[in-house]
């Protein structure tokens, strides 16, 4: 029961952003998940990119919000304006009210700012001047992160970066799809020339149904082994919590319908698993920067299947 | 030495301060009032300090302390050595150990401290309290032990997994108290001062002394027949016999060791019977009437009374056998006769007048003087109660002509008296007459209140004859119990009473419980040992077989649980056992799954190293993958998964 509208998808972006099929792949898997996307890399490998060509493709509005130091919450939320001649304030809505958002460069925002747009990721509404607003459906950020040690930046803390359901890295392309890229014709050109491939009403019924995949319980036992395995090896600070292993197992369901199947396979959870848990284990040894992959592999090996 | 010079935490305090509370407690009665308030002091002290996170003692205080707790004890006791100055050493040591509790190397030297404590408990008491005290006290040591290596579980998962480690350790503990070779008798000496307590018969018998008895309800001893109970009547239990008479008291006269065997010859169908003896203080050792064996270590003293050659300290048990018909003493030494005749020069004119009258009456017929006396008594109507009124200078004729009340020792003395002085040789036995069948282990139960006081008459020619005057006027007290016999508005001991029922039916119930418990705990010893091997073919065993018995005994138990968690690990669903079959095949062609990989991935990696198999290793894996992950797979499809893994060769 391959679904061919989503492979459609997945083949107009590859087409866009080359050599990337599994980021590009997760973002979809996170965005069918109804959770946000949070990608942290270096300037100029393609997030924007990535988060343009993801609306255009699924026929949804896009809006990019630049996050800068003297950002103020309203920027993004709204504001309320006194109109002269009807004598009453009229709401201004921010770039928030879209389906899909770019929250680009999140960390050189204050905390303040963040905190504006993460708490409309996880209501999915807006309170301003008391009023509140529900954003529209389906509602999904994109938010891009620089590396965190670089420098004028505000790292978001771990609570709220637990709010995002994904971690991806994009990373330099490799040769060939680099010499693609300078030797082919204009990104913004090839994005201005996508359609949609699906209406949003249809990606509201994809969302439902990565909801129904099935979880047996020898998957879902694999999962809370794998969180055991993490909450008591010496090599965390803190094991998945389970909001986490939630988070886990909606992404690989998410993984598995991308795989046109109605139940979650253990592979789908190593899939998705370097994504999970990127952002929400810390190793108890904090001065290594350790490669997320090289760690999931570790964890992965060191869990038999149930 | 990283481990051990880990610092306690606040929770390991906590466990190992309830462990040493737990082990000290019911050391309490028997340490002095001062060191009991000292150890509980030290105790509340070191739980603020854990509470409050204050700082320990300073090494000069505690040495101070040390030294005061030494000389503490030592001016108790006038010394430190013995069971009870060592324990009371041990109690200081342990609660000033709590106060230097710094690294992980303390918590397990109190905690082993402890379990020594727990030891010590049994140098005072042995009964089944004491046991479970032992036992909860050995739960709270070992998981104050697992708390001092990992201290994060909650303190009931805490206790959970120490009791499953007891649990465990259950069996071999049965197996060594069963199968190690025993050493005769106890370890320690039994502490003298355990005795001055008990209750039970003394060799002088005045006016009250065994009415005083009939007041408590505790066990004399115990008794399993090997036949069927003789009744009621026949039940005397012989015990110290009281040829001597100053006028009020009688008294035992000391023959011991006359016989080392029975002199007279049985008659009658024997009774086999084993008896469990309480221990009481004295010489003396219970036999139904006549004695017709002598239990070891013991003797037959001249007035046919077995007794031991150590006081009976320790609970003995030992068979015995009775002539209920045997008559002892045909031929009896002129000397003792001549004993049994002598009676003060004054007092009791009364009876002495009587008792003349019979004489001069019946001359030399012994047994016709017998029958006067025994008539004398029946017409008398005398009173058998628990409460007589005292008596003067002249008790046997206060008793027989005025108060005519009186309790068994009235009688017999009484009668003796009567039959001395008409020249017939008698004197007073005690012991015990009747008991009760405990009908939860059918054992016999003579309790204090069964004591008892007869007569012996010796008639030429035909022995010493048991005469029971307490008989003659109250049967009921002989044919029946004590309840019977006493008049109904007269206080009894609770067990002696005829009324609730189910109050006696639970103390009978407690009784059988505490007679297994020495039966079978403190009284298993090395004579029980061997009756247990013989039953298991081993005959005559010496301590190699006993070894070889042992170890082998244990690896089965050590089987027997492992077997146990095996079972629990080894019960797999059909679809992984196949799958597990289909791994192997792979396994042996150089394809081993890893235990972590999902099954496509792994059918993807076995596939591209055995590609002439791609097809059916990828069915297989997909199968498998469907039955183990997928919604309601079908039957049909593990029938499938089945066979076609029977048919997969690589």
């Amino acid at each position: 029961m391959r679904l061919p509208e989503l492979d459609l998808i997945l083949a107009d972006v590859n087409r866009i952003i080359l050599g990337k099929e599994r980021p590009i792949r997760l973002s979809l898997a996170c965005l069918l998940a109804r959770g946000h996307l949070l990608i942290e890399d270096l300037p100029g490998v393609g997030k924007t990119t990535l988060a343009h060509v993801l609306a255009r493709v699924l026929g949804l509005n896009f809006q990019r919000i630049q996050f800068t130091s003297d950002m103020l919450p309203a920027d993004i939320i709204g504001v309320s304006i006194f109109d002269r001649e009807s004598g009453t304030f009229h709401f201004h809505p921010g770039p928030i009210f879209t389906q899909v958002v770019l929250a680009d460069e999140i960390n050189r925002a204050t905390p303040k700012a963040q905190s504006a747009l993460l708490e409309a990721m996880e209501e999915r509404q807006v309170t301003a001047e008391g009023k509140t607003r529900a954003l529209p459906e389906p509602f999904f950020v994109i938010a891009t992160q620089n590396p965190t040690h670089q420098i004028g930046t505000f790292p978001l803390p771990e609570s709220q970066l637990d709010r995002f359901l994904l971690r991806i890295e994009l990373g330099y392309p490799d040769a060939a799809a680099e010499r693609e890229l300078l030797a082919g014709a204009d990104r913004h050109q090839m994005v201005a020339g996508l359609g949609p491939r699906i209406a949003p009403q249809r990606l509201i019924e994809l969302q439902e149904q990565v909801r129904a995949v099935h979880a047996s319980s020898a998957l879902i036992e694999y999962v809370q082994a794998l969180a055991a395995h993490t909450r008591t090896a010496p090599r965390w600070q803190a094991g998945l919590s389970p909001r986490a292993c939630l988070a886990l197992l909606a992404v690989a369901r998410a993984w598995a319908l991308l795989d046109g199947r109605d139940h979650v396979l253990p592979e789908d959870i190593q899939a998705v698993l370097p994504g999970v848990i990127g952002h929400r284990l810390k190793p108890a040894d904090d001065t290594a920067r350790t490669d997320v992959e090289a760690v999931a592999a570790a964890l992965i090996e060191a869990v038999p299947l149930p | 030495m990283a481990r051990t010079s880990r610092p306690v935490s606040r929770r390991q305090a906590w466990w190992l301060l309830a462990s040493v509370v737990a082990a000290s407690a019911p050391l309490t009665q028997q340490i002095p009032l001062w060191l009991a308030l000292a150890a509980a002091s030290a105790f509340g002290w070191r739980a603020l300090l854990t509470w409050q996170h204050w700082r320990l003692p300073p090494r000069w205080l505690r040495a101070i302390l040390v030294i005061a707790g030494t000389v503490g004890v030592f001016m108790e006791y006038r010394t430190i050595l013995g069971r009870t100055p060592g324990i009371a050493l041990l109690v200081v040591f342990l609660a000033l150990k709590l106060l230097e509790l710094r690294a992980a190397r303390d918590a397990v030297v109190t905690a082993l401290l402890c379990y020594f404590m727990v030891l010590g408990q049994f140098l005072f008491t042995q009964t089944i309290p004491t046991a479970m005290l032992a036992a909860l006290t050995v739960l709270i040591t070992t998981a104050a032990l697992l708390a001092a290596s990992d201290d994060r579980p909650q303190p009931q998962q805490q206790l959970r997994r120490a009791a499953l480690l007891l649990l465990q350790a259950l069996p071999f503990m049965l197996l060594l108290f069963l199968l190690f070779p025993r050493v005769q008798g106890p370890l320690w000496g039994i502490p003298q001062d355990r005795f001055s307590a008990v209750s039970g018969l003394s060799d002088t018998m005045a006016p009250g002394s065994i009415a005083q008895l009939s007041q408590s309800d505790a066990i004399a001893f115990r008794v399993k027949f090997e036949g069927a109970v003789p009744p009621q009547s026949q039940l005397y239990w012989r015990g110290p016999v009281m040829p001597a008479f100053d006028g009020r008291s009688w008294r035992v006269v000391q023959t011991v060791g006359a016989y080392p065997a029975v002199p007279y010859s049985g008659s009658g169908t024997p009774i086999d019977y084993e008896v469990t003896l309480e221990p009481h203080g004295k010489f003396w050792l219970f036999a139904l009437e006549m004695p017709a064996t002598l239990p070891p270590e013991s003797a037959l003293t001249s007035d046919y009374q077995p007794v031991a050659r150590q006081p009976v300290r320790n609970r003995m048990r030992y068979t015995q056998r009775a002539w209920p018909e045997a008559i002892a003493g045909r031929n009896e030494a002129p000397d003792l006769l001549r004993g049994a005749l002598s009676l003060p020069k004054n007092g009791n004119p009364r009876i002495r007048t009587v008792s003349e009258g019979w004489r001069a009456q019946h001359g030399e017929d012994s047994a016709a003087i017998l029958a006067a006396a025994e008539n004398f008594f029946n017409q008398q109507l005398l009173i058998y109660t628990l409460n007589p009124p005292l008596l003067g200078a002249d008790m046997v004729d206060e008793f027989l002509f005025d108060s005519k009340r009186g309790f068994c020792e009235h009688f017999a003395a009484a009668f003796v008296f009567a039959l001395r002085a008409a020249g017939v040789p008698a004197r007073v036995v005690a012991g015990y007459q009747g008991g009760e069948i405990n009908p939860v282990d059918g054992f016999l139960e003579v309790r204090q209140y069964d004591a008892h006081a007869w007569a012996e008459v010796w008639i030429a020619g035909r022995g010493w004859l048991r005469i029971d005057p307490t008989a003659i006027s109250a049967p009921s007290r002989i044919n029946n119990n004590l309840a019977a016999a006493v008049p109904a508005n007269e206080e009894l001991p609770f067990l002696a009473r005829a009324d609730m029922a189910w109050l006696k039916e639970l103390r009978y119930r407690l009784d059988a419980v505490t007679n297994g418990w020495n039966q079978w705990v403190l009284g298993y010893n090395p004579q029980r040992q061997r009756d247990l091997l013989a039953s298991l073919g081993l005959k005559e065993p010496d301590w190699r077989s006993m070894t070889a018995v042992l170890s082998v005994l244990c690896g089965v138990v050590m089987l027997g649980l492992t077997a146990w968690i095996l079972r629990n690990r080894l019960r797999v669903d059909p679809v992984l056992a196949a799958w597990r079959r289909f791994t192997d095949r792979l396994a042996r062609r150089g394809i081993v799954w890893q235990a972590w990989e999902g099954p496509l991935a792994f059918a993807e990696r076995a596939a591209r190293q055995a590609p002439n198999h791609a097809g059916s290793i990828t069915a297989i894996a997909a199968l498998y993958a469907r039955l183990r992950y997928a919604p309601d797979p079908q039957p049909g499809e593990l029938i499938e998964f089945k066979a076609k893994i029977a048919a997969f060769q690589p």
